[in-house]
């Protein structure tokens, strides 16, 4: 049900983790399901997101999503990194199954959480 | 990966087909094809083979045969049974009915169904073994219940009913009493007597049979509506021409089940024992669901702290391993396991469950060959995840702990 390459950033995830004294962080829970969702980033200039690490409770979609959010938003400009939708993560893993499509809001909500905290530090 | 690597550990799930069930099955696709309800040689046939098959059944359930009713599986028996019921009840003012919280979906959606057409609803508690005492059925039962609905045995957890205890109390008050055996049959003794229930509902798919058909014993003298109408077959009370090679591979199916089940569940019981002691051993964190003794031989079910089960169940199965889990993720509904919640499992400890059953092919390599692979697997998923459950949830149980 899953596609290959959902299954590879599964089974692969990059930018597992948590990034010390990170300069935001992005905590996100799906109320749907009961998963969680930790984003740390780190801003270079005030303006691109320089690193970015991610840890996730959940489903195999949820933790796919994690992963390849982290590599959609390496080095993106913050307003960029804002927009990502949650269809632009899932059709960036080449679609997900129609139950799991909830999965990928976790992910860009953690990744937004995590540019808000940033912001709020000012 | 090939067949002969892959581990099967999903047979509460569906098990395969016995090639001897196969083999029995076959002359009645194309050879002996009659539709019984005709009077030339053909449908006599077609008949002598079903009327055998009845006869089969209901031995094996300790029943007679014209008090087998064949279905086209679990999920029909069930539905039956309640709404057929519920029916007969109806027309002499009953509508009052009682299941427990841990059935399956094919009980507690009829009795969904009936609720929201005015009937009457009671759910029994379970205790944190999912078992249901028989005390509680006596404190709800009515004049005017038109039917209990209690498993046999749980899908998920394994745990067994003391249903000869519960069924004392319904006779007392003249209720009409089903149980759902799809678990049990084949695994542990089922029979009508003993357990004294008035209706039962089994599924061969569940013993090694083919998909879509089982049966619906209902015992001589209860009153019962049909389901399906449209025809006079089963003694007009289930319509439809008969699924006569389906009907065969259950029986056959039965009878290899009966011959086979002291040597197959002593053996898988031991298989379960390594299993559920090993994993104690090799991961931490975890609990024991379902109830010490009083459960199916082929059941194991825990949850992991610290993990999904879904992602679990994907990582297993890029091992070759199939198991299942209660998790929320896991289900299409998105809804953690209504049976572990009912046993007052918390809906985050749910999260990590997982569920192995064992069949009759299962080896001691497979079962160690899981416990090489789950805890690469789990530590990876821990090092993911940035919450931790509560650790009360998670202890060895005492019973457990003594026999180690
Ligand atoms: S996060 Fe629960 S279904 Fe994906």
């Amino acid at each position: 049900m899953y596609s290959d390459k959902v299954l590879d950033h599964f089974a692969n995830p990059r930018n597992v983790g948590v990034i010390e004294d990170a300069d935001g962080m992005g905590e996100v829970g799906n109320p749907t399901c009961g998963d969680l969702m930790k984003i740390t980033i780190n801003v270079a200039d005030d303006k691109t997101i320089s690193d970015i690490k991610f840890q996730t409770l959940g489903c195999g979609a949820a933790i796919a999503t994690s992963s390849v959010v982290t590599e959609m938003a390496m080095g993106l400009e913050l307003d960029d990194a804002l927009a990502i939708t949650k269809q632009q993560i899932a059709d960036e893993l080449g679609g997900l199954p129609p139950e799991k499509l909830h999965c990928s809001v976790l992910a860009a909500d953690g990744l937004a959480d995590a540019i808000k905290d940033y912001r709020s530090k000012g | 990966m090939s067949d002969q690597d892959s581990i099967y550990l999903d047979h509460a799930a569906t098990t395969p087909c016995d090639p001897r069930v196969v083999d029995a099955m076959n002359p009645y696709f194309t050879e002996v094809f009659g539709n019984p309800s005709t009077m030339y040689e053909g449908g006599r046939k077609a008949k002598q083979a079903l009327e055998g098959a009845r006869e089969t059944i209901a031995n094996a359930i300790g029943a007679k045969p014209e008090e087998i009713i064949f279905t086209s599986g679990g999920t029909e028996s069930d539905n039956h049974a309640i709404i057929g019921l519920a029916e007969a009840g109806k027309m002499k003012g009953k509508k009052h009915i009682v299941t427990t919280p841990i059935e399956h979906h094919a009980v507690l959606e009829p009795a969904e169904y009936l609720k929201a057409r005015g009937f009457e609803l009671t759910i029994l508690p379970v205790d944190e073994h999912g078992i249901v005492h028989p005390e509680e059925v006596k404190k709800v039962l009515r004049d005017d219940t038109a039917v209990v609905s209690i498993m046999h045995s749980n899908n998920e957890v394994g745990t067994i009913q003391p249903l000869s205890e519960i069924s004392k109390v319904t006779k007392e008050a003249g209720v009409p009493l089903h149980t759902d055996a799809v678990q049990s049959f084949g695994s542990v003794p089922v029979n009508v007597d003993d357990l004294g229930c008035d209706l039962l509902s089994i599924s061969s798919h569940k013993f090694y049979g083919p998909k879509g058909v089982g049966a619906l014993y209902v015992r001589k003298g209860t009153r019962i509506r049909p389901l399906i109408r449209g025809g006079a077959q089963e003694r007009n009370r289930r319509a439809s021409t008969e699924n006569i090679s389906g009907i065969i591979g259950l029986a056959k199916a039965a009878e290899i089940a009966l011959a086979e089940m002291e040597v197959t569940s002593a053996r898988i019981t031991k298989l379960r024992d390594r299993l559920v002691n090993g994993l104690f051993n090799v991961l931490t964190d975890i609990r024991h669901n379902g109830h010490p003794t009083e459960r199916l031989p082929n059941n194991v079910n825990i949850c992991v702290r610290g993990v999904e089960g879904e992602a679990m169940l994907l990582f297993l199965d890029m091992k070759g391993i199939s198991a299942s889990s209660g998790s929320a993720c896991s289900s299409g509904s998105l809804e953690p396991s209504h049976v572990l919640r009912a046993m007052g499992i918390p809906q985050e400890v749910a999260h990590g469950s997982l569920r192995f059953t064992l069949g009759k092919k299962t080896t001691e390599e497979q079962i160690d060959k899981v416990l090489a692979e789950i805890p690469a697997i789990v530590d990876r998923l821990r090092q993911m995840t940035p919450y931790q459950q509560p650790p009360e949830h998670y202890k060895m149980p005492e019973w457990l702990a003594a026999k180690a």
